[in-house]
Order: C-alpha cells, then sequence, then structure tokens
C-alpha cells in the first residue's frame, strides 16, 4: 500500500524494537512538585506495545499533571521516562516526539489559521529534512516530501473522516471535526505511542460510538494508545487495560472488569460512577 | 590598552573608585524607582510597557515647568530651606501626578481594547512600542528637539566623607528619598488589600476575579503605582541631570530600568531595587574604564544580554506571580 | 497561486464578505477577488508580469499627481520606497511569519552599510573590494550579528526579544558614534558602486535614482520568489506554526528554537543587503541615519502592509517611504504619524491593509479541485474507511 512504502522512503529507522506484548512506555516513581503541592506522587506503570491502556481519575487526580509530565512539558522532580529503554526526562519536546511520542489535547490547540491539511503537514514534517536551501530553491527532497504530505497527508485524514473539508481553516471547523484533525494530526508524526487526552469530551453518544471505533482501528494499525478520559462508558469500552489515579497515587492497575469490582476505586469517585458505567 | 577600536583604563577606575560608586548608587536608585513600574506591570499584565519610559518622561517636564514657573534657572536660587523643600516636595507630588495619569492613560487608550478583544501578545508589544513613539513625538513637536533650559535645585553640600571621596547632599537626599519609597511600594504589595490584589491577579487571574478581586481596577491601580514612582525617579532625576529632559530623554534610561528589573528578578519588587543599584553601579565603573560615559549604556546592555542567557530569572528570581511553564 | 476555479457558491461568496471584524468587505473588492481568481494560472502570470513592467517603468512615466518633484527627484524618491519595500520583506519574515518582534532591525541595516562603507570607501582604513561584493558579504556578517544575538534571546519569551532587539538598534547606533574607527558624525564618503559606466560617466550615482531603482526592484522580484517557495515548505509552516502556538508546534515535531533562529538570521540578512544598498546609492554613510525610531518606521510598514503578506509589506514600506517624501510638509510629523497608525491598526485591524493567510502547502491545485467536486472516497456517515494507515514495523 502506498503508506508503507512512503513511510519506509522517509523514516527508515522507524521500527519499534519491542515486541508486541511487551513494554514499550516505562513509567517509574514519577512525581511532580509544584511549590508546596504534590501533584503527582511516585506514580509508576508500565505501557505495553499494541495495547490501549487507558487512565483514570477523579478531578484533580492528576492524570494531565502524569502526561503532561511524560511529554517534556513539566520537570518531573523525581522518577524516570523510558519509551523503548531511552529516557525521556530532560529532552526538548520535539525530541520526545521525534522518539516517538505524540498526543492530543484537552483543550483543542489546532493551529487556527491553518487549514486541516497544513495541519497534518506539520505532523508530517516533523519527520521531513527540507531545510532552508532545499525549500528555497525546490530540490528533488522538497518535492518528494511535499508530494508526500499530500498523498499521506490526505491519507491520514480520510482515515478519521474529516477528508471533505481538507482545505478549510481548522478554525472552522465544526467541533467533531477539530477533535478528529487533532488526532490525525498526532498520528501524522508517526508515533510509537499516541497520547489522547480527553478526546471524547464534547462529544454525544454516538459521536463517542465511532471515536471508540477509530481509536480501535488506530491500534489494530499498529500504534499503541494511552487515553485519559472521564467518560466511563468509552474507556470500559475500548480499553485492554486501566491505571487508576487519586489525589497523584496510583491507586489500581487491572483490567476494565477488575477496575470496575475495585472498592478502592468506586471509594475514589464516590458514588460518581453508576453501575452501567455512565460517569 | 588602547586602539582605533576600544580602549580600557582600569587606572581611572582605581583612581576615582569610591567617587564612582557613590554616584552610582544615586542613579541606581533613580533606576530602580522606574524599574518598579516595569517589574509590577509585568508580573500583574505579562507584558513589557515600552511607554513606561515616556511616563517617567512626562514626570521630568512637569518638574522642569513647574520650577522655572517659581523661578527656577541654571544657577542654584538662593532660599530658605524650608521654602526649598516645599517647592521640591510639590514639584515632586505634581510630577508623581502626571506621570502616574500617563501611565493610567496610556494603559486605557492601548492595552485594555486589546485586553477586550483577546488580541494576541504581539499586538499588545506593538501597541506599547507604538504608544512610546506617539508620547516621544509628542514631546517632540511641543518642545523641539533640544532639552529643556537647566533647572537646577540646589548646590549639592558634601555631608560625609567616607574613603576619600565626598557624599554630597544631592546624592543623600535621593538615595534615601528613593529607598523609602521603594520599602513602602513593598509593604504595599505585601501587607495591604491592594497588595494582596495585585499579588492574586499577578499569579492567577481568572481565579483572583473568581474571588472578588476587581481585576480591571488593579491593573490600573498597578499603573498608578509605577506611574508614582516613575513621577518621583522623574524629580530625583532633574536633580541629578538638570540639563537632560527632551523627548528621548526617557528611552535610554527606560533600556537601563528595565534591564535592572530583569537584573534583579522580574516582577520582584526587591529585586528591582537590588536591580537598580547593581545596573547604576556596573554602568558607571564600565564607563570609566572605557573612558566615555556613552559606553554606559553599551555595557548595560550587555549585561542584559548576559543576565538573560545566564539566569533569566534574575538574582533574586521571579516571584510576583508564581514562574510560569 | 489559485487554479482556475468553479464559480463559488453564494453561501460561500457571502462568508468572504463577513471580514475578521464581521463587517461587510466592499463590493469592489470581492468583485476584484473572484475576478482574480477566476483567472487561468497563465492569465495571473501575465498580469503579474505587466504589474511588474509597470514598476520598472514607474520614475520614467513619472505621472504628475504622484510624482514627488520638484521637492525631491522621483527617480530616487522611487529608489527610496523599493529600499524600504525590500527591508519590510525582510522585517515581514521575522515578524509577520515567525511573529518574533524585532524592534531593532535598523541595526542589521546599519550593520549592512557600514560593511559596503568600510570595503569600498576610500576614507576607510581597511582593503578595497568591488562594491558588489560587498553584498553579499554584508549579508554575511549581519547573519553573523543576527545569529549572535538571537541565540540567548531566542530561547525566551517574545517580550524579551523585543527588548533586546531595541537596545542592539541602540547600540549599534552608539557604537558607530563611539568607536574611533567607524567614524561617528564624518562618516565615510564615497562608498563603492557597482561598475559600468555610458559615455565616460559612470552609471550607478548618486545622482541618478534610475539604475538603482531598477537594481533594487530586481532584488525584491527574486527575494520575493524565495521567500513564497520558503513559505510553502517545511520551513514555512514550522514559521507559521511556532507563531499559532509555539508550545503546541514544538509539541508537534517542529525544532522551534532552530526555525526562529533561520527566520531572524533570514531577516538579518535582507536587512543587510537593503543597508548596503543604501550606501552605495546616497555614497555617504555616517552614525545619523540609523536610529531607532526608523526601526519604528520599518514595524510600521510591516504592520500597516499586512503581517505575513509579501505583496502588501512591500507596498506598506512604499507607503511609508512615499508619505514623507510627497508631502514634505510633514517633516518630522511623520514619526508621529506612523506611531498613532502602528496603536490604531493594532486595535481596529491587526491585519492591516492587505494582511491575509498565505498558502502553505504546493502542488496542491490537483486534489484540491478533487476535493472540492466530488468529496473523497469512503461511506458517507463519517465513519472510518477500513484504508487506514498502517502502522510501519514488523509486530
Amino acid at each position: 500500500m502506498n503508506a508503507e512504502a512512503n513511510l519506509t522512503e522517509v523514516a527508515p529507522e522507524r521500527e519499534i524494537a519491542v515486541a508486541e506484548g511487551d513494554t514499550l512506555v516505562k513509567v517509574k516513581d514519577l512525581s511532580v512538585v509544584f511549590g508546596g503541592l504534590t501533584a503527582l506522587d511516585s506514580v509508576s506503570f508500565d505501557i505495553r506495545r499494541g495495547e490501549i491502556l487507558g487512565l483514570i481519575g477523579p478531578n484533580g487526580a492528576g492524570k494531565t499533571t502524569c502526561f503532561n509530565a511524560m511529554t517534556g512539558v513539566y520537570r518531573p522532580s523525581q522518577g524516570s521516562v523510558t519509551l523503548e529503554g531511552n529516557s525521556l526526562l530532560g529532552l526538548k519536546k520535539h525530541r520526545i516526539t521525534r522518539l516517538g511520542l505524540a498526543r492530543t489535547f484537552q483543550n483543542i490547540r489546532l493551529f487556527g489559521e491553518m487549514t486541516a491539511l497544513e495541519n497534518v503537514a506539520v505532523g508530517l514534517d516533523a519527520r521531513h529534512k527540507s531545510g532552508m536551501i532545499s525549500a528555497m530553491f525546490r530540490t528533488p527532497r522538497h518535492y518528494r516530501e511535499e508530494k508526500q504530505i499530500i498523498t499521506r497527508g490526505m491519507e491520514l485524514l480520510e482515515f478519521v473522516g474529516i477528508a471533505d473539508r481538507a482545505f478549510d481553516k481548522s478554525k472552522d471547523l465544526p467541533y467533531g471535526y477539530q477533535r478528529r484533525l487533532e488526532i490525525a494530526r498526532a498520528l501524522a508524526t508517526d508515533p510509537k505511542l499516541l497520547c489522547l487526552d480527553e478526546p471524547a469530551a464534547g462529544f454525544n453518544p454516538v459521536e463517542k460510538e465511532e471515536l471508540m471505533e477509530l481509536i480501535r482501528t488506530v491500534r489494530d494499525e499498529g500504534y499503541t494508545v494511552l487515553i485519559i478520559e472521564h467518560d466511563m462508558k468509552l474507556v470500559m469500552g475500548v480499553t485492554d487495560r486501566i491505571v487508576v489515579l487519586e489525589f497523584g497515587k496510583k491507586i489500581a492497575d487491572a483490567v476494565p472488569a477488575a477496575i470496575r469490582e475495585d472498592p478502592a476505586v468506586i471509594a475514589a469517585y464516590l458514588g460518581q460512577e453508576e453501575p452501567d458505567g455512565t460517569a | 590598552m588602547s586602539s582605533d577600536w576600544i580602549s580600557f583604563d582600569f587606572g581611572a577606575l582605581i583612581d576615582s573608585f569610591w567617587a564612582t560608586t557613590f554616584d552610582g548608587l544615586t542613579l541606581g536608585a533613580i533606576y530602580a524607582l522606574v524599574a518598579l513600574g516595569y517589574t509590577l506591570v509585568y508580573g500583574v499584565l505579562n507584558l513589557i510597557n515600552f511607554a513606561h519610559s515616556e511616563v517617567f518622561i512626562a514626570g521630568a517636564f512637569a518638574v522642569v515647568f513647574f520650577l522655572s514657573a517659581l523661578g527656577f534657572g541654571p544657577s542654584a536660587p538662593t532660599l530658605p530651606i524650608g521654602m526649598l523643600i516645599l517647592d521640591l516636595v510639590l514639584a515632586g507630588i505634581i510630577a508623581m501626578v502626571v506621570s502616574g495619569g500617563t501611565a493610567v492613560l496610556v494603559e486605557r487608550i492601548a492595552y485594555k481594547p486589546l485586553r477586550n478583544r483577546g488580541a494576541s501578545r504581539l499586538a499588545f508589544l506593538i501597541s506599547a512600542i507604538g504608544m512610546s513613539f506617539v508620547l516621544q513625538y509628542i514631546f517632540y513637536e511641543w518642545r523641539g528637539a533640544t532639552a529643556e533650559p537647566a533647572v537646577t535645585m540646589f548646590r549639592p553640600k558634601p555631608i560625609f566623607e567616607v574613603f576619600g571621596s565626598i557624599i554630597d547632599s544631592q546624592q543623600l537626599t535621593i538615595f534615601i528619598a528613593a529607598v523609602v519609597m521603594m520599602v513602602c511600594v513593598d509593604q504595599i504589595v505585601q501587607r495591604t488589600k491592594l497588595g494582596r490584589g495585585i499579588r492574586a491577579v499577578a499569579q492567577d487571574p481568572d481565579t483572583a476575579t473568581l474571588m472578588g478581586v476587581n481585576k480591571e481596577r488593579i491593573i490600573v491601580a498597578t499603573f498608578a503605582i509605577g506611574g508614582f514612582l516613575a513621577g518621583a525617579a522623574a524629580l530625583f532625576y532633574v536633580m541629578r541631570v538638570p540639563s537632560g529632559v527632551f523627548y528621548m530623554g526617557g528611552f535610554i534610561l527606560g533600556i537601563k530600568a528595565f534591564t535592572a528589573a530583569v537584573l534583579g528578578g522580574i516582577g520582584n519588587v526587591r529585586g528591582a531595587l537590588l536591580g537598580g543599584l547593581l545596573v547604576g553601579l556596573i554602568g558607571n565603573y564600565g564607563a570609566t574604564i572605557l573612558g566615555d560615559s556613552q559606553w554606559t549604556d553599551v555595557v548595560i546592555f550587555i549585561v542584559l544580554i548576559l543576565v538573560l542567557m545566564i539566569r533569566p530569572n534574575g538574582i533574586l528570581g521571579s516571584n510576583l506571580g508564581e514562574a510560569r511553564v | 497561486m489559485s487554479a482556475h476555479s468553479p464559480l463559488s457558491s453564494v453561501g460561500a461568496k457571502q462568508a468572504e464578505a463577513y471580514g475578521k471584524l464581521g463587517h461587510q468587505r466592499p463590493n469592489w473588492y470581492l468583485r476584484m477577488k473572484s475576478w482574480w481568481n477566476d483567472r487561468s494560472r497563465w492569465q495571473q502570470w501575465l498580469i503579474l508580469l505587466i504589474v511588474v513592467v509597470l514598476a520598472y517603468l514607474l520614475p520614467v512615466i513619472n505621472p504628475p499627481l504622484i510624482t514627488t518633484e520638484p521637492s525631491n527627484d522621483f527617480a530616487i524618491s522611487c529608489f527610496n520606497m523599493a529600499l524600504y519595500g525590500l527591508v519590510a520583506l525582510g522585517l515581514n519574515v521575522v515578524v509577520g511569519q515567525a511573529g518574533l518582534l524585532d524592534l531593532g532591525y535598523i541595526g542589521f541595516f546599519a550593520v549592512g552599510a557600514y560593511t559596503a562603507s568600510l570595503w569600498t570607501s576610500p576614507d576607510s582604513p581597511l582593503v578595497h573590494i568591488p562594491y558588489l561584493w560587498t553584498l553579499p558579504l554584508a549579508m554575511i556578517v549581519t547573519v553573523v550579528f543576527g545569529i549572535a544575538l538571537g541565540i540567548p534571546t531566542l530561547r525566551l519569551r517574545g517580550d524579551y526579544l523585543a527588548i533586546v532587539t531595541l537596545g542592539f538598534g541602540e547600540i549599534i547606533r552608539l557604537l558607530a558614534t563611539i568607536v574611533p574607527v567607524l567614524k561617528g558624525n564624518t562618516g565615510f564618503q564615497n562608498v563603492g558602486r557597482p561598475p559600468g559606466e555610458i559615455d565616460g560617466a559612470p552609471i550607478f550615482s548618486a545622482s541618478n535614482g534610475l539604475p538603482w531603482y531598477w537594481f533594487t526592484v530586481t532584488f525584491i522580484v527574486i527575494v520575493m520568489i524565495l521567500l513564497g517557495n520558503l513559505e510553502r515548505s517545511r520551513v514555512g509552516r514550522a514559521w507559521f506554526a511556532i507563531r499559532e502556538d509555539e508550545d503546541a508546534a514544538e509539541i508537534m515535531g517542529v525544532p522551534t528554537f532552530r526555525f526562529k533562529l533561520a527566520a531572524f538570521g533570514t531577516g538579518a540578512a535582507l536587512g543587510g543587503l537593503s543597508g548596503a544598498l543604501l550606501a552605495g546609492q546616497v555614497g555617504f554613510v555616517n552614525n545619523q541615519k540609523f536610529d531607532v525610531p526608523t526601526s519604528i518606521l520599518f514595524l510600521a510598514a510591516v504592520i500597516l502592509g499586512g503581517q505575513g503578506n509579501k505583496l502588501g509589506v512591500v507596498i506598506g514600506g512604499a507607503i511609508v517611504a512615499y508619505v514623507p517624501l510627497r508631502f514634505t510638509a510633514l517633516g518630522g510629523w511623520k514619526f508621529l504619524i506612523f506611531g498613532i497608525v502602528l496603536v490604531l491598526l493594532m486595535i481596529f485591524r491587526s491585519q492591516g491593509l492587505f494582511g491575509k493567510k498565505p498558502k502553505l502547502l504546493t502542488y496542491t491545485a490537483r486534489i484540491r479541485r478533487k476535493v472540492k467536486k466530488e468529496g473523497p472516497p469512503g461511506d458517507d456517515e463519517g465513519t472510518p474507511p477500513k484504508t487506514a494507515p498502517r502502522r510501519g514495523g514488523a509486530a
């Protein structure tokens, strides 16, 4: 298929060193302290290649803090985060993305004035090498990479289902399209781990169902996924394993069926969780 | 060492070390007062108020006009000490009102409309520099390019002699008055309700509003305080540099004062005092070594670059609001 | 440049009519815009060619109402307009594209002018080289300055960059005054010029603006083409993303520091080139020409023309140069006027006269047509098609 041919052309070293099922990302004793507040307290968990891992917890539990510490936005006060054995701590954010960790944002952070395809292009550019000279003088490398943006970019937009608005400014897109564009843009960076920060916020049940289908397809195509979510139905329905945080600490780490029965988790949510799993 | 490009004369510094130091501290106190204006506005709005230099020079113009009207001129007047003090205090108050008013005016015209429109940071900065420019050239059109006629307030009398150098009444007045004012501002920020409001808005404007703090009032108050301090600095500036009041007079002093704010820690009130004194000293030492007072500006600029490279949070750290990620 | 496209639907026209501020755009503007979009590609290029030819001929035509004579020689005025246009192009890369506020652009301009003077003027102690060689030399020297200035400051927030560049502009002026070799007020005379003579008199001289004007316009055309290529590339997209949301850009894999430095360096190079051109035309360089207020005029040119729009900022530069030359009574008022223009623009129309988002992708004509006509393959309900981009790597 075209996608494979283009992938090897541009990024031949993008094989994943880890086998299916083995640990891809290891978070160990991660702590984040702001002034007097311990937002994250010695949290440890693994993310295995090929799984969909959910990260849940009541408001303020530290989920987004954990995310931000993994992606280089916050500096942890102690602990480690490794991807395929490489430490991510202290690296600049774009280096972390190059190593294979991509994310979406809780409050959408698209490049509003750019079109949908252009947003995806920025993600694809993470793997490109054109610089000032190539661009100014339109070298063959520039030509190759720009063409690849069109083919792979449109492919990604079709994959998430928004290709009909490829040339509209992203700020003009409907909300559901914007959320899906964020996913397409993150996928464009060709990640090993895709981190979704509340991807279903603001969706109605039908849209949530479509999103779950999309996430499963993403995983089937070979990506590993980490999701932060509040919606229990979505989390229970799509994840293979769940890690639960409360007040910055990990309180559970098991398959969804076990989490549902876990008294500590139920207590943490203090009756917010209904028996049928809606938040 | 001397050449066609640049020459160093350390001997000159050693010879006049203490005199240079005391003078540097005096200038530094003036810089510190202006720096406070920059630092407070930056802490609260995250914005460099470029027009602050013109707020300062407006106060200086006011001082010169007022004192000239009272009959002060290039040579020091003969007045009973009580009269003199009264005139100077009045001049100071007028300068503070003029500068404070200018500051608030700038805020209302150039920044508030942008806040209402949710403009980008770049837009604020451009508006700020535009406003600074407009004010400069209003002064230029009104009073021309040459400096106002010198207004000498009093002949400095030697008070102390330390290490062979003289500290005179002018230096003492400026230094003590400036430090007193800064301590007052520090206390206001630390202990009063207004100060708490300022610190709250600096840390987190949205939460502050939710807690009942009137953000707009705090912003106006911050600009006003900065303006008052700049007005006081203007009085001392005219005292120290009687012939330095002209349309561009605020510009270079503004950059030095901002360097002071960054050096001490932007958003940090005590940092502004420390930074100001240091900038005054370093500028003077540099000018003595390099042989030309215009080198002061170059030296201070290099200090700014070095601080930004090595320790952008300043010596005492930014602490009005939390250091943002 | 848009390919031939079918007539837009009424809805799209309506949407276009409501610009950023929600006002109705004037009808003539909309009509012009759709007329332009309806032209085929070769027609658009032809029109541009005619415009460029007219631009070259402008000083020769010397139209009566527009001319700056008798007070200012029109050819030299045109040269100044073109020079400001070139400066605006350079500053646009820094401010308009990457969103970095450089308030001391005059510094680069001065470095370029002094480089040209130091290596060609008989007043200078340095070895002499032909004037044309000083053009690339000026660009290299300014890039070095730009990078030296950028490395410590581009890591920090935008506000710090603004004040540091402001200081830089002033420092360059001061150095020109107090460093003995740079000759302060006396300056350098008889700065070099490109070679060539007609009837025994040099073609390029201080009194004949026409060859200098054509020389500069040629540079503008070349630079606009190169900058256009940059826009529609990985570099241009990175700059745009940095301007929109620097943190998000970095998280999406953009090496922001490197690209900010590249923008700064590019702007510096163009500033240096402009300075060297000015030095050549006027033939005399001293410390009076390079002050911070002129830097602010440059900024006004970019903001007025429309940040991010190459042609717009060239026109903006031309306007800023033209107004004081045509209306000589203004004199020093120009600073006040353009300062007020800056503040008003920020409040009421931050996109300037011609601000628009440029296209950031190349080779999109075909796919654009396809998307407009038929929509993408896949079913209508919006569920993801089964043809997914397979992730590389063996199991």
